[in-house]
């Protein structure tokens, strides 16, 4: 409950602080907005926020930098940022992705965060363009009541601001809020405001300075469960004997309204869809196509409730936790599965070798707080380099698996805060010797050797006293 | 050295190299006793493959608990590892009361595996320790019966050993049990003893009492062999078979074992107190005195020594008078007599029903019943006299050790079904004896009833033995024949040699005297030999079926998971440990769980959760305290688990899916036990005319219990009948509702219920009031069925 009542200090406070700020940021004043409109996707619990911003430039220099900004209780949970921009005319339009990066302005108002989209070419003064931005918020949406009894349906709050939070000057904006249900408690009405089945549409305003910020507040059903990953850790071992092992340790909870009181499971059984709405009762996992020998178990032993469908573009892994999963309740469980190698293994042309696999977490619709990925390298590997898309903290550790002697090289990379788009391919770089496969297996071959000669060398030695 | 020799019987007679032969034969039985710990370990692992790699049943989840906490805090940490998780608030010193020798075991395996960098889980190992035990279990059959009746015997026994059913229901893959290890201690031990019997050599006589040692780390069943070797050196001295060998078999043992004994915690100074014990130091007393007139009579003549002999027992019987009347006195002074209560339900088999419930209410301490007698040991049941025959042609030392081991063990299997364990070592060496002395009989007679030259008979026999394991197409079968073949030449080949040794010059006169020296011991006819070898090797084939049965179907479901195959696949019940996850992730860490204490040990195990009770029985009131709960009305088992700080109640519940072990069926020894300690709970009370039923005729204390309520809470909204599928009728009181108790969680299939303590309300005076009206209401209303009404709100 803490949490919300800083955050709206934080953005009153945001509000009262504008007008200072208006004046003194005025190296951005060049550029302004001519029309914004924004999409709030609140149908799940991940909100996707689609920004159609056209940019024009207003002032006499070129400039390539466009900055978005957010207020910091939203940066926090802000999971992801894209931008795209339409290139060519009318129906030839293509999507370019541009580079977005955190940045820092000096003289931001009250801790407001920056992100400077990089367009490829320099607006000229005079031109406009059209962005694309996608940005992802996770924990975002506020359980209200916080505790809920097993019969009834899962309310949330969203807070944002119904003015695009910006440094420059906006001319004219909307935005749509897509609620999963048309039930909607209450929202806040910023005239001209209205709602119309499962969408809400704020605006068009007209002609606000940079800065301005205007609070609502939605209060609406959201009965999709909640499934956060609080931390996941990945490990990928590469055997270049053929497969390549990934063992995925997940600790599931239900994030939604917490549950209270009786978990009746007649009731459960007999009117599913009255009871336990918000409940998680399966996830499914996107695997790999050419999957092996999947396993789904936790500490106790086997879960028997999963499914695995495989065709040849993907696997599906529909896995059920042992019991549903209420809000606050939680469950841990590891999946782990074979590839085979020449998939995801190949070699560049300096000799190098590089692994191909996708970063984030398998489960769809998933919020990762906290994900660990650690690339198992085979014995004898040097040189590890890892790319990935996007920051992540990296070290490296060693491990020792089977029969192993100095140890095997672990990439690791974590990263926090992750939705389903972070699935994209990152690449370890590494040299190896295949000579290196064989230490093992003579390794095991001399030992047996010596034995067996330790064994002749007994039966022929006599060390008896008496003779 | 006899196994090296009966390889012979394969190979032509043209190798007349006796180093060849020796090597040849040694590799032989080596490669089948390889082959018989293959087949011990790989009859094991059908749990594995049709079910899961998973720790089973109840006590294997303490044992797996103990050897994590064991690999976890080192050795140190475990000897003084006092647990505040089970027994709650009493606590339990586990370090203390443990056998450590499983736990031990398992723990140096795990240790071994992972500095070879092999990073084996700790479940794994303790998964797979029993299978490998009993390979080793096996071999030691081997090394003991081939000290009674040479390698042949020994490989028989081996191979009935590693697929008896009664042993393989205690080590299955997963079952991680004392058993598993003690059984192979029991065996080795045993071994030794003969070995050093055999040969009077001290260092074997060191080695039995670390095997002893061994044994009484891992098994209370050590008191067996305490009590067993006393009994044989007393039968030995009585018929006097005294030498010295004996002397050193025994004396070393009692010193040495004793003091050895002594150093595990949970014996202590038990090795010298209790009366388990005391048959060893009389035999020790018995056998020095023994000794000591020996030596007299070697250096006196005659006449002195029959002086000294009325002047010693004169002397001693004053003596011995007064230390027995003391010892009586000690003995009868303690309220036990200074016997554990298990120990005397051995000797009388009524004490447990008479007087410890906890005792009897444990399905392995009841007495066995005559099919799971040909269930355990099959064929072997039959075979056993005949071994007890073979062992007295001729009796030896050895062999009269294995007539007291299996008579005193089929006394204590009649006892206890538990101890059907220590049944089937003795069974299968005597089986072993008297199958491995019939082939020999038979193909001895066929090979000399043959027309013929010696030795195309003996290429003969070779062939006959290979016949009868093509004859058995398995290939578990396939060793056994092999090995039986092993022993039946075994005289034959000797006999051989001596023919050949003796006199090469006369050799038919020699061959022809022989010859009808041995028509005259083996008057067996051709036909007859031939068509009992025939049934002897179907009884075997019998056997081997029999286990491979036992050991797939009967003895490898893990009992925490169920399967049943019905028309539209197979259905999976995994409600235990669906509710031990939920208890382990959505409670508080500290919380307490009460249930009946059969799920103790899995709840601390998998769970992770402070228990009132578990399968340690060790603490009766503690017991009955849980007992007379469940057995009480709700308000008053509120405030017994209230007071004991309990926050969960657990019930097994078998009615929606016909699971038969469920509370309810377990309810009557809760009455029994708790009633055994607080009178109020009255057996009678839940008992309609002596009979047990929970329908309309039940009587309202049953129905108005707490168990029953817990159990059958809202049961009726599944079918609208509330049908229980165990106990096949429809329940007595449908409609009702918990005041003191919530629902929290219900499994699946409705296996597991946990049900949570409600606070205490603030306003009692404004419930009170209001619970009475009820209650006035309450007769009327039960019997016209509505809904919304209860006793005891």
């Amino acid at each position: 409950m803490e949490a919300p009542i800083r955050a709206r200090e934080a953005l009153g406070f945001i509000l009262f602080s504008l007008l200072f700020s208006i004046c003194r940021s005025s190296s951005l004043n060049h550029l302004l907005i001519s029309n914004a409109e924004r999409r709030i996707d609140l149908s799940s619990h991940i909100v996707k926020v689609y920004l159609t911003l056209k940019v024009e430039n207003a002032g006499s220099t070129p400039t390539s930098e466009v900055f978005l900004s957010f207020p910091p209780t939203q940066v926090d949970h802000l999971a992801t940022v894209e931008a795209l921009v339409t290139k060519g005319k009318r129906k030839k339009t293509t999507l370019v992705r541009l580079d977005v990066k955190p940045t820092e302005l000096p003289d931001a108002p009250n801790d407001a965060k920056y992100f400077a989209i990089y367009l490829a070419n320099p607006l000229k003064s005079g031109e406009s363009t059209t962005l694309e931005v996608l940005y992802l918020l996770t924990h975002s949406q506020e359980p209200f009541p916080a505790e809920i009894a097993q019969s009834e349906s899962q309310l949330v709050y969203y807070r944002d601001s119904v003015l695009i939070l910006s440094p420059y000057h906006i001319k004219q904006q909307t935005t749509f809020i897509k609620t999963p249900s048309t039930k909607v408690e209450s929202f806040t009405r910023v005239e001209p405001s209205n709602r119309a089945g499962t969408e809400i549409k704020y605006g068009p305003y007209e002609d606000h300075p940079p800065y301005s910020f205007s609070p609502i507040l939605i209060h609406f059903e959201n009965n999709s469960p909640f499934a956060v990953v609080e931390e996941l850790v990945r490990e990928v071992e590469i055997s270049h004997w053929g497969n390549l092992q990934v063992t995925e340790q997940y600790t599931l909870v239900h994030a939604g309204a917490r549950h209270k009181g009786v978990f009746s499971r007649v009731d459960f059984q007999s009117r599913p869809t009255l009871n336990g709405a918000s409940s998680l009762r399966y996830l499914l996992a996107r695997l790999p196509p050419r999957v092996h020998s999947v396993y789904y178990r936790d500490e106790i032993g086997n879960i028997s409730s999963s499914h695995l469908r495989t065709d040849s573009r993907k696997s599906e892994l529909e896995i059920e936790p042992r019991y549903p999963l209420f809000g606050g309740w939680k469950a841990t469980f590891v999946i782990g599965y074979g590839l085979p190698l020449q998939d995801f293994l190949f070699e560049t042309s300096d000799d190098r070798r590089y692994l191909n696999f996708t970063f984030g977490c398998p489960l769809l619709e998933t919020v990762v707080d906290k994900l660990t990925i650690k690339v198992v390298l085979p014995e004898g590997s040097k040189d590890p380099s890892a790319v990935v898309p996007f920051p992540v903290e990296q070290h490296l550790e060693t491990k020792y698996s089977y029969l192993d002697v100095v140890g095997r090289t672990v990439v690791v990379m974590e990263k926090k805060n992750l939705v389903p788009t972070h699935n994209s391919h990152f690449q370890v770089y590494y040299t190896f010797k295949p000579i290196f496969m064989l230490a093992e297996p003579l390794m095991l071959a001399s030992a047996f050797f010596l034995f067996f000669v330790a064994c002749v060398a007994y039966l022929h030695i006599d060390l008896s006293i008496r003779k | 050295m006899a196994a090296p020799e009966a390889s012979t019987a394969a190979v032509p007679t043209l190798y007349t190299n006796n180093t060849l032969r020796n090597a040849f034969g040694g590799v032989l039985s080596f490669f089948i006793l390889l082959l018989i710990g293959v087949l011990a370990f790989s009859i094991r692992l059908f749990s594995v493959i049709k079910y899961e790699s998973v720790i089973h049943e109840f006590d294997p989840y303490f044992n797996y608990r103990v050897t994590q906490f064991l690999t976890k805090k080192g050795i140190y940490e475990f000897w003084n590892w006092f647990d505040d998780r089970t027994w709650y608030p009493l606590g339990r010193v586990i370090g203390g009361t443990v056998y450590p020798g499983l736990t031990l075991t398992a723990g140096t395996i795990w240790w071994l595996l992972n500095s070879l960098n092999i990073p084996l889980s700790v479940e794994t190992v303790c998964v797979f320790t029993a299978p490998i035990f009993s390979a080793f279990a096996s071999w030691a059959t081997y090394l003991l019966t081939k000290e009674v009746k040479g390698a042949g015997a020994g490989l028989t026994s081996a191979v009935l050993l590693a697929m008896v059913p009664s042993y393989i229901s205690r080590s299955v893959a997963g079952s991680y049990d004392n058993e598993a290890v003690a059984i192979f201690a029991l065996i080795f031990t045993f071994y030794l003893y003969l070995k050093t019997l055999n040969t009077g050599s001290l260092f074997y006589a060191t080695l039995n009492s670390l095997a002893y040692f061994y044994m009484v780390c891992s098994w209370g069943g050590y008191t067996f062999i305490i009590n067993l070797i006393p009994m044989h050196v007393l039968l030995c001295i009585v018929t006097g078979r005294y030498s010295s060998r004996l002397y050193i078999a025994y004396a070393p043992l009692v010193v040495l074992g004793t003091l050895l004994a002594a150093l595990v915690p949970v014996v202590g100074f038990n090795a010298v107190m209790t009366s388990e014990h005391f048959a060893s130091f009389l035999v020790f007393i018995i056998i020095h005195v023994v000794a000591f007139v020996y030596y007299i009579k070697g250096i006196l003549s005659p006449k002195m020594f029959k002086v000294a002999v009325t002047l010693v027992v004169t002397v001693g019987l004053a003596v011995c008078c007064a230390v027995i009347a003391v010892l009586i006195a000690l003995v009868a002074s303690s309220p036990t007599k200074g016997w554990s209560g298990r120990s005397l339900s051995l000797l009388d088999p009524t004490y447990a029903s008479k007087y410890i419930p906890i005792i009897a209410s444990v399905s392995e301490h009841q007495p066995p019943t005559w099919p799971s007698y040909f269930m355990d040991i099959n064929v072997l049941a039959f075979l056993v006299p005949a071994g007890i025959i073979a062992c007295f042609l001729p009796l030896s030392d050895a062999s009269s050790f294995v007539v007291l081991y299996i008579a005193t063990s089929v006394y204590f299997s009649g006892v206890m079904v538990r101890l059907m364990l220590v049944l089937a070592p003795a069974a299968c060496i005597t089986s072993g004896i008297a199958l491995s002395e019939a082939f020999d009989v038979l193909t001895g007679s066929i090979k000399f009833q043959l027309p013929g030259v010696t030795s195309n008979a003996e290429v003969d026999a070779g062939e006959t033995s290979s016949d009868t394991s093509e004859a058995q197409t398995d290939e578990v079968k396939a060793e056994k024949p092999d090995d039986t073949s092993k022993n039946r030449p075994l005289k034959k080949s000797k006999k051989k040699e001596r023919e050949l040794a003796e006199n090469p010059p006369a050799k038919a006169t020699a061959k022809a005297k022989a010859k009808a020296e041995k028509k005259r011991l083996l008057a067996l006819p051709l036909e007859a030999s031939v068509i009992s070898l025939l049934l002897l090797v179907v009884l075997g084939a019998f056997y081997v079926v029999h286990s491979v049965w036992a050991a797939a179907e009967a003895y490898s479901a893990p009992s925490i998971v169920l399967t049943t195959r019905s028309r539209d696949g197979l259905h999976v019940f995994d409600d235990f440990r669906e509710a031990y996850a939920w208890l382990s992730h959505n409670t508080d860490v500290n919380d307490k769980v009460a249930s009946w204490w059969d799920y103790g040990y899995q709840t601390t195990a998998m769970a992770n959760r402070t228990v009132i009770v578990d399968n340690n029985t060790w603490n009766n009131t503690h017991i009955a305290t849980v007992g007379t709960a469940m057995s009480s009305p709700e308000r008053a088992a509120w405030e017994i688990f209230h007071s004991l700080d309990v926050k969960y109640v657990l019930v097994v519940f078998g009615g929606l899916i016909g699971y038969p072990s469920d509370d309810i069926n377990k309810f009557l020894w809760m009455v029994r036990i708790g009633g055994g300690v607080f009178p109020h709970i009255k057996e009678p009370d839940y008992l309609r005319d002596g009979q047990y039923r929970i329908d309309s005729q039940a009587t309202p204390t049953m129905l108005n219990c707490l168990m029953y309520k817990l159990s059958y809470y809202r049961f009726v909204e599944t079918d609208g009948k509330a049908y229980d599928r165990v106990r096949r009728t429809e329940i007595g009181k449908k409609y009702f509702k918990l005041t003191h108790f919530e629902e929290v969680f219900t499994t699946h299939h409705w296996m597991v219920r946990i049900y949570k303590l409600k606070p205490l309300k603030n306003r009692i005076r404004g419930k009170a009031k209001k619970s009475k009206l009820k209650t006035s209401s309450t007769s009327s209303s039960k019997r016209s069925g509505t809904k919304k009404k209860n006793p005891w709100q």
